[in-house]
């Protein structure tokens, strides 16, 4: 009997896994022609699991503090062995994971996945986009650059317009009146504890949700399968559809690996908080969209700000998007192809004001 | 009391009189009885609702009608509530005497009230200096400002000739302005640093109005393409050098060939410094060749290059030295030491900027590249002391530098090829595995089928 047989045979008599398996093998995945948009999600819980890797690994030298945070970024970049390796991977895989994150949330939407009985499903991945937006905006500012510092100034700015509470908002992310070392201590403590603790918590259940109803068939797919039963194909999710799942996990390492070596992420210039607002400055191309509609506004419609007005718009809209599973009922009539539509202006929407915001001088 | 002694006024007094009844208020309805009675108590009214407040504050009659006088007379309301005297408080009366608050002509233009009019050209210095000199006077306004300005301009060219009776020659106001006079802070000032050129090339461009005085006119146009002017009107260093800076403004004269020295070393200090130390200090004055102009120029100060030393076409060494001369090997030395420190430098900083375009952090490298800059910049300042030792050392501290930061951006390429290798190597691995999990996937599948 060989090691690997013995160790098999140990965890089998401890932990019964071979039953674990048997749940695993029994898990069908549906193989159809939107099959590969199944993958996204996983994608995107790989590209987390790299950045939590990678982002231990930077803490072993970063230090948070105004003083610190540049050089020891730079001391990543320069002196530590593949030092450059791991902060290039952990900044591209962050703009990869939050890209397939959307994409993730745009193929369960068209593909309609969120009807009953996966609202909560939804909601919990509604969620975790959030908290992934929450990443990326956190973790932007901790090389304290000179782009980061200001965007980082703009974009609190910007949450601080939420009527009511704006000032409250924009005081409890800066730690005080100005974006300073307080704010960066801040965010290292959301970009490092808070939110990976919920992540990792919403993680769980959106998985256990998935587990638990399993995955949905496109409308287009079930009828077609209803109709023509013999048409049905499934694969075992263990091992057919896991091994085809690491195909595309490789993929995206070999994406990251070319990215991180012919395109490093760039260092930039050491924040100087009383220097004053270098020309062209703007956020992360996630939050594009938002930032350019803020810039087309207005300075007031009415009687109200223009700013207001965007950042309430924004609120709402997102708000309607979170609960949009609760109002398609109608999976066959009118409303069906409303919310299809909506779907499509929203994409578009994005897709355009995101390159506005780049193209626009 | 008045500060200025009375004297006879040459206004004519007559136009003025019949200007102002056509402009003052009301004068159309007067002129037009017939226009009616109402208009007439509509306008006595606004004229007694206008002249409540007015009477509280300062009436001045002087610019209600000079605002409406054509030039030479003609005094602009902006031009003189923008100025320093009128911000200071300094108004018509307090120059020309008179009674502003009177509205009658007559009054507010008597003798009786001190009034003293506009001083003639030739006055002008002096009708200043009555306030400017008056140092006492002058600290109830602002404690720093200088009062010497007309004992600087009697020792000056243009005070001498003034002193001769020369009309021409330049006065106060000619440089500052007359009723518009502005302090030189503000860039409107005719006396602004960046205006300063323009203000003196007023006279000193035109060569119809020097002829008379037997000077060049080109003084302008060679400081327009200087290095000074560059430094000063297009890099918008206010601290650079203007004609006063080097002329002196109410004292202003040519520098002569023996202080002109000590007038480029106001700013350049260690220049002259090492040119005091070295040889060239005693050769130049055997042959009353004055420092610092005989290589750069007077008004046409070029920024310098390295082929200003040395014994290639363009250097100025050659002007003195002969081939195989002391100096001129010395020069040829000094160039060669300059131009390999500087293409040093430039190796460094290509590889460098080619390391950074490829990704590769190199800022510490480009940050120590600065030392070598240093380096460069001080040997380029000991040549005005002639020695070349002095200059060895900076240039090897520079050289060393600059083949520290090279070898960083050889090292910064090398690691680019090194990672690229990386790449290529796990992408065949990659490769490999994906391979392997696709014909995993595949067997796995054919065995379900059968």
């Amino acid at each position: 009997m060989s090691a690997l047989d013995r160790t098999y045979g140990w965890l089998e008599d401890h932990f019964r896994y071979g039953e674990f398996l048997a749940l695993l093998r029994k898990k069908l995945v549906p193989l159809h022609r939107f099959s590969y948009f199944y993958f996204l999600g996983g994608m995107t819980l790989f590209l987390f699991g790299i950045q939590v890797f990678t982002g231990i690994l930077l803490l072993l030298y970063y230090r948070p503090t105004p003083n610190d945070a540049f050089e020891s970024v730079q001391y990543i970049m320069t002196q530590v062995r593949f030092g450059w390796l791991i902060r290039s991977i952990h900044s591209w895989s962050a703009n990869l994971m939050i890209l397939t994150a959307f994409a993730h949330m745009f193929s369960v939407f068209f593909l309609k996945s969120y009807r009953k009985p996966r609202e909560l499903t939804w909601l919990t991945g509604i969620a975790l986009l959030a908290i992934v937006l929450g990443f990326g905006f956190s973790g932007y500012l901790l090389p304290w650059n000179t782009l980061s510092f200001f965007a980082t100034k703009v974009g609190t700015d910007i949450a601080g317009q939420v009527p009511g509470i704006g000032k409250w908002i924009l005081t409890f992310l800066r730690g005080g009146e100005d974006v300073t070392g307080a704010t960066l201590t801040r965010f290292f403590g959301f970009h490092v504890a808070v939110l990976p603790g919920l992540a990792t918590l919403l993680v769980a259940v959106h998985l256990l949700l998935v587990q638990r109803f399993g995955m949905s068939l496109p409308p287009s797919v079930e009828d077609k399968w209803n109709e023509q039963p013999a048409a049905r194909r499934e694969v075992a999710f263990f091992p057919n559809f896991l091994l085809r799942e690491l195909m595309a996990w490789y993929i995206a390492l070999g994406i990251l690996g070319a990215l991180a070596a012919f395109l490093p992420w760039e260092l930039g210039v050491k924040a100087d908080p009383f220097a004053s607002a270098p020309a062209g400055i703007r956020p992360e191309w996630y939050f594009m969209f938002m930032f350019q509609t803020l810039k087309l506004l207005p300075a007031n419609i009415g009687p109200v700000p223009g700013d207001l007005l965007g950042v309430v718009g924004f609120g709402f809209a997102a708000l309607v998007w979170a609960f949009l599973p609760f109002f398609d009922r109608d999976s066959r009539g009118r409303t069906r192809r409303w919310i299809t539509g909506a779907g499509i202006f929203v994409l578009g929407y994005i897709v355009v004001l995101t390159a506005f915001g780049y193209l626009a001088k | 009391m008045s500060r200025f002694p009375s004297h006879t006024c040459h206004i004519p007094l007559a136009p003025l009189r019949r200007r102002w009844l056509e402009h003052r208020p009301g004068a159309n309805a007067l002129r037009r009885p017939r226009a009616g009675i109402l208009t007439l108590v509509v306008s006595l009214f606004g004229v007694l609702i206008a002249l409540g407040p007015a009477n509280a504050q300062t009436q001045n009659s002087c610019l209600d009608c000079h605002s409406t006088l054509d030039p030479p007379f003609q005094v602009s309301g902006n031009d003189y509530t923008d100025s320093i005297h009128a911000q200071k408080g300094v108004n018509c009366v307090s120059c020309h005497g008179g009674d502003a608050s009177s509205s009658d002509l007559d009054r507010a233009m008597s003798k009786a009230a001190g009034f003293r009019g506009a001083p003639e050209r030739k006055q002008i210095p002096e009708f200043c200096a009555k306030c400017h000199s008056d140092s006492a006077y002058i600290r109830g306004f602002d404690p720093s400002l200088r009062t010497d300005q007309y004992s600087q301009y009697q020792t000056s060219v243009h005070g001498k000739l003034h002193a001769k009776g020369d009309d021409k020659t330049a006065v106060c106001t000619d440089c500052h302005g007359v009723h518009d006079i502005r302090p030189p802070s503000d860039q409107r000032s005719r006396v602004h640093p960046l205006n300063v050129a323009q203000t003196c090339s007023r006279c000193h461009a035109d060569a119809a109005y020097m002829k008379p005085y037997g000077i060049a006119t080109n003084q302008f146009a060679d400081y327009s393409a200087s290095v000074h002017h560059d430094a000063l009107a297009v890099r918008g260093d206010l601290s650079a050098p203007t004609c006063s800076t080097c002329h002196g403004s109410h004292g202003a004269a040519p520098p002569g060939v023996s202080s002109v020295a000590r007038v480029c070393s106001t700013c350049h200090v260690f220049q002259a410094q090492l040119f005091d130390s070295g040889s060239h200090k005693d050769a130049f004055a055997a042959l009353s060749l004055p420092a610092c102009i005989t290589c750069h120029g007077n008004h046409r100060v070029q920024h310098p290059t390295d082929i200003l030393i040395g014994t290639s076409e363009g250097s100025i060494c050659l002007k003195c030295h002969a081939s195989g001369d002391g100096g001129y090997l010395a020069a040829a030395a000094m160039h060669d030491d300059l131009v390999k420190l500087d293409s040093a430098i430039k190796r460094s900083d290509d590889i460098l900027a080619r390391a950074e375009r490829s990704g590769m952090e190199v800022s510490e490298a480009k940050l120590a590249e600065a030392d070598a800059r240093d380096d460069l910049t001080k040997a380029r300042v000991e040549i005005h002391s002639v020695e070349q030792p002095p200059l060895e050392n900076d240039v090897g501290a520079g050289l060393k530098v600059a083949a520290a930061t090279y070898q960083s951006g050889l090292n910064a390429l090398a690691e680019l090829r090194y990672r690229r290798k990386g790449l290529l190597a796990s992408v065949v691995i990659i490769i490999f595995v994906l391979i392997g999990l696709f014909l995993k996937i595949r067997k796995l599948e054919s065995k379900d089928t059968k």
